[in-house]
């Protein structure tokens, strides 16, 4: 099947897509990422290298290397093992509020990590609504906040796909004989398995570079290589040692890339479902008792939460209270830095906007490219395109700084980087949510529109992009989320005239008071509603125009 | 498919036309104003000033102010040795006495003997040089949460000695030397109070005491402090002017602070913040006014309210609220910028084995 490919795309098509994303990241990632490295290493013009095994044979960093790995190894598992049969139970079943609890299962991904954790403090902290001792043990916070932020992550991806599966396969397998569960271990399962290693990936890389919720939630005795980067290259200025973790990083990201290529291998092709005909209605006691711990489950680990935060906003002395609202109209110091909320929500809203278009077509053109090169080709250039979500924030951002610096890509401080930035963690999530849906299409169907004289480019936009509209909208969602969560540390967007609502909420936190924290507290809400305005927004432009799909 | 399609141009043009009307709005003023020279000050992310105040600067110079927020105090100044001699501003604010030798070292400020310096006490001014012009300065130091000890009927510490006494056990919240600057600026304060080895004893005592570490300050004032709304240990360390904002940043209008610090007998670390040009800059004279700007009595009166420090020029007047409620330290621990430098990652790593095992 593999062999027909070459034949039927063409190669000019092809190339313009490779092209895309391999110059955006030559310019934006692999230029200030060797700019700094080579800054790191070389001293008086010759390369300075001797320090390194000494580095390595350091009892601290080997923990750390072995930390980062596995509390993203079990992170993902937990994540997956929640995730997964909500998944089933969101792509299978209609049922009231459904748009409603995914929104709120998505939500937690824009949270800044202070925010999470003053969420969590509310909900189970000291003073909370359930106090519970738990809620003190860093290792159990980390892993929470980490199931926490990437549940939509695999609920997202892994629904989208398995509402492309047809009813009647595992109709036809039931019928047969296979029990239920055998039906969705040995059908639905294998069939889903390219949507469940993507996300299970993204989820993995999001853990493996966690940083905010280390260092935030984890405390001082917990640190991974991204924590361990950032207080080498910001507090030690030690950049020998940040871009040497770095290189450590990029290395292990290649290595969970190789297993995942391996795994990835076989897929399976069918004819692809239209969305609405794989929904039903929970009928059996089984299938309403899944419906029922999926909503009671999304409500506990998602709503929980965001409600709480939102509740702290609202009350003032144990009363409800607009008090920290209206205290956000009024620049009472008077401050040059003072940031307007309206204006706060509308330079996030348009940021995130901008992020979304340049991920969309970065992630796009990623994604038809590694599906029309397949093989090596294929398997070289994937990994690459995954580097940019693991790499170092703190080592970028350096490097931006050294190499970005002359006309006409003079970006170290326009507001232009900002997009730019967000693209580069969000792509990745395109190419993930699409590429399980554009490998499924059967070659026959593209076949028989190139028979009937269409053009690749029409191929693409008539039979292809139809079908992979459901997947795109999930990763255009996670790239809106990416950008508007974003503090944007990495480059300086401080100037008041793009303030943000991440960066409002940071001012608030930064400063004593119980008016600052109120205050922070209702950003926060305001940031939480704002985004769920951008998915409706994102969400109604694909059912205009999903034509069933 | 049309419909999608339509969207998508109509969306991508409203993005791409607001940037870009948001760029030409900006170049017209400027043409309109006849080349409106711009100086760019860099700095970091706590940094605040009133519109006001800088206004009354880009009228008299007929220049525009341009900050650059670069991340907490270290990172900025790591970025603007990084960009070396393609600086991203004239004038960099804010870099402190912790950093100072980091600053000197990869010289890239060029002195400047500011006529306004006479008006800043001697003992501020650190840099024999002056690249580095002192600015501002405040004390970190442990603040209590008053009610909780009237409440509980127990006196609080009066020095850090009695920090290790069994009643104040479990009751400190402090930051990580290694990623927060209070956190640093108290982990200085042990060793001027104890010096070597014996701070080391201090802390292998504190830890003892069941003493709570957290990453950054945020995690410790919000999550860990109770007379700030969320946690239910009654010390942690600030800095000596927070009482002011509690004050300053409440809705009712407080008479007394919720907190109190304790400053006496070296208690307290005394953080100065510098100011200085940037040896790359294409405006000299107007990054010159800059300073002078920053050390006059408008921009130093302003300090107080907007970063809850305390102004270098000693003629500024400060607000009532902190002259009632902001503490400083009579006798704030000593220890020289150059010594500090020379040890900070050997204490940090002795204190990480002390402390965090």
């Amino acid at each position: 099947m593999d062999s027909g490919r070459s034949s039927l795309t063409s190669p000019g098509f092809l190339v313009v897509a490779g092209l895309v994303p391999l110059v955006f990241l030559a310019v934006f990632y692999f230029y200030p990422l060797s700019g700094i490295f080579v800054k790191s290493f070389s001293h008086d013009r010759t390369f300075q290298l001797g320090f390194i095994p000494e580095f390595f044979a350091s009892a601290r960093i080997a923990s750390i290397i072995w930390f980062t790995i596995w509390q993203a190894a079990l992170s993902t598992v937990l994540t997956l093992a929640l995730a997964l049969p909500c998944a089933h139970v969101m792509a299978r079943y209609e049922f009231f509020g459904k748009r409603l609890l995914m929104t709120v299962a998505t939500i937690p991904f824009v949270l800044p990590t202070v925010v999470v954790a003053a969420a969590f403090r509310a909900v189970g902290g000291a003073n909370g609504f359930v106090p519970l001792p738990v809620f003190e043990h860093p290792l159990f916070l980390i892993l929470l906040a980490h199931v926490f932020y990437n549940f939509s992550v695999v609920l997202r991806i892994v629904s989208t796909h398995l509402s492309y599966i047809r009813h009647e396969i595992s109709e036809a397998a039931y019928m047969l004989g296979a029990s239920g569960p055998k039906t969705f271990l040995r059908v639905t399962l294998p069939m889903l398995k390219p949507s469940i290693f993507a996300s299970c990936l993204l989820v993995f890389i999001f853990c493996f570079s966690s940083f905010g919720v280390i260092l935030i939630l984890g405390g001082p005795r917990y640190s991974t290589i991204e924590v361990e980067i950032f207080r080498q290259a910001v507090h030690m200025f030690n950049l020998p040692a940040a871009s040497l973790l770095s290189i450590v990083q990029i290395l292990l990201t290649l290595a969970v890339m190789y297993g995942y290529t391996v795994f990835q291998k076989k897929t399976i092709r069918y004819a692809p479902e239209s969305e609405s005909l794989s929904l039903k209605r929970p009928r059996t006691p089984g299938e309403r008792l899944m419906t029922t711990g999926t909503v009671l489950l999304i409500f506990v680990l998602c709503f929980l939460p965001l409600a709480a935060l939102a509740a702290r906003s609202f009350v003032f002395k144990g009363e409800l209270s607009l008090v920290f609202y209206r205290a956000l109209f009024e620049n009472v110091s008077g401050s040059l830095f003072y940031i307007p909320p309206v204006k706060a929500a509308l330079n996030s809203f348009f940021f995130s906007l901008a992020t979304l278009f340049m991920a969309v077509l970065v992630g796009l053109c990623a994604a038809i490219f590694i599906n029309g090169t397949r093989g090596r080709t294929a398997g070289l250039i994937d990994p690459v395109f995954m580097l940019p979500l693991s790499t170092s924030a703190a080592t970028l951002g350096f490097g931006i700084i050294i190499t970005l610096d002359t006309p006409p890509l003079d970006l170290r401080s326009s507001p232009f980087i900002v997009p730019v930035a967000h693209t580069l963690v969000a792509f990745p999530f395109v190419v993930r949510a699409v590429l399980p849906a554009l490998r499924t299409i059967p070659e026959n169907l593209k076949a028989s529109a190139a028979l009937m004289g269409a053009s690749a480019f029409k191929v693409f936009r008539y039979v292809e992009l139809p079908v992979i509209a459901r997947a795109l909208t999930a990763g255009a969602l996670f790239a809106f989320c990416i950008s508007i969560g974003e503090f944007g540390a990495t480059v300086f967007t401080a100037r008041p005239e793009y303030a943000t609502l991440p960066m409002a909420i940071y001012r608030f936190f930064g400063q004593p008071g119980a008016l600052n924290y109120g205050q922070a507290m209702a950003v926060s809400t305001i940031l939480m509603a704002v985004t769920a305005a951008g998915f409706i927004i994102i969400e109604n432009v694909r059912s205009v125009s999903g034509e069933g799909f | 498919m049309k419909k999608w399609v339509c969207w998508f141009v109509i969306v991508l043009t409203a993005v791409f036309s607001g940037a870009c009307t948001d760029q030409e709005e900006n170049r017209d003023t400027a043409q309109k104003e006849g080349k409106t020279p711009e100086i760019r000050v860099m700095t970091h992310d706590s940094f605040s000033v009133s519109g006001k105040v800088i206004s009354t600067f880009e009228k008299e110079h007929n220049v525009k102010v341009t900050f650059l927020k670069s991340g907490d105090a270290g990172e900025a100044l790591n970025k603007a040795i990084l960009a070396g001699d393609k600086p991203l501003a004239d004038v960099f604010y804010g870099v402190d006495n912790t950093f100072l030798s980091r600053a000197l070292e990869q010289d890239i400020f060029r002195p400047y003997d500011s006529p306004l310096l006479s008006s800043v006490e001697d003992d501020l001014k650190l840099d024999s040089s002056n690249r580095l012009l002192p600015v501002d300065y405040g004390d970190v130091c442990i603040n209590y949460d008053i009610r909780w000890f009237n409440e509980k009927g127990i006196e609080p510490p009066e020095n850090l000695k009695e920090l290790i006494l069994p009643r104040y056990k479990g009751l400190l919240a402090v930051e990580n030397p290694a990623t927060s600057s209070p956190g640093l600026a108290f982990l200085l304060t042990t060793v001027a109070r104890f010096g070597e080895p014996g701070y080391l004893d201090f802390w292998e005592n504190l830890e003892k005491n069941g003493v709570v570490v957290t990453s950054g300050w945020e995690q410790a004032y919000w999550g860990k402090f109770s007379a700030a709304s969320e946690g239910n240990v009654p010390m942690v360390v600030s800095y000596a002017s927070s009482p002011a904002a509690e004050v300053h940043f409440s809705e009712e209008k407080l008479e007394r602070a919720p907190t109190g610090v304790l400053t006496a007998e070296g208690s307290a670390f005394r953080q100065v913040e510098f100011a200085g040009i940037f040896k790359g800059t294409e405006h000299p004279k107007l990054a010159e006014n800059m300073i002078d700007f920053f050390l006059s009595k408008t921009f130093q009166e302003d300090i107080p309210l907007q970063m809850f420090v305390f102004p270098a020029n000693r003629e500024a007047q400060l607000p009532e609220v902190f002259k009632k409620h902001a503490a400083l330290s009579r006798a704030p621990a000593e220890l020289s910028f150059e010594k500090i430098a020379e040890n900070r990652d050997k204490w940090i790593a002795e204190w990480t084995q002390a402390v965090l095992h």
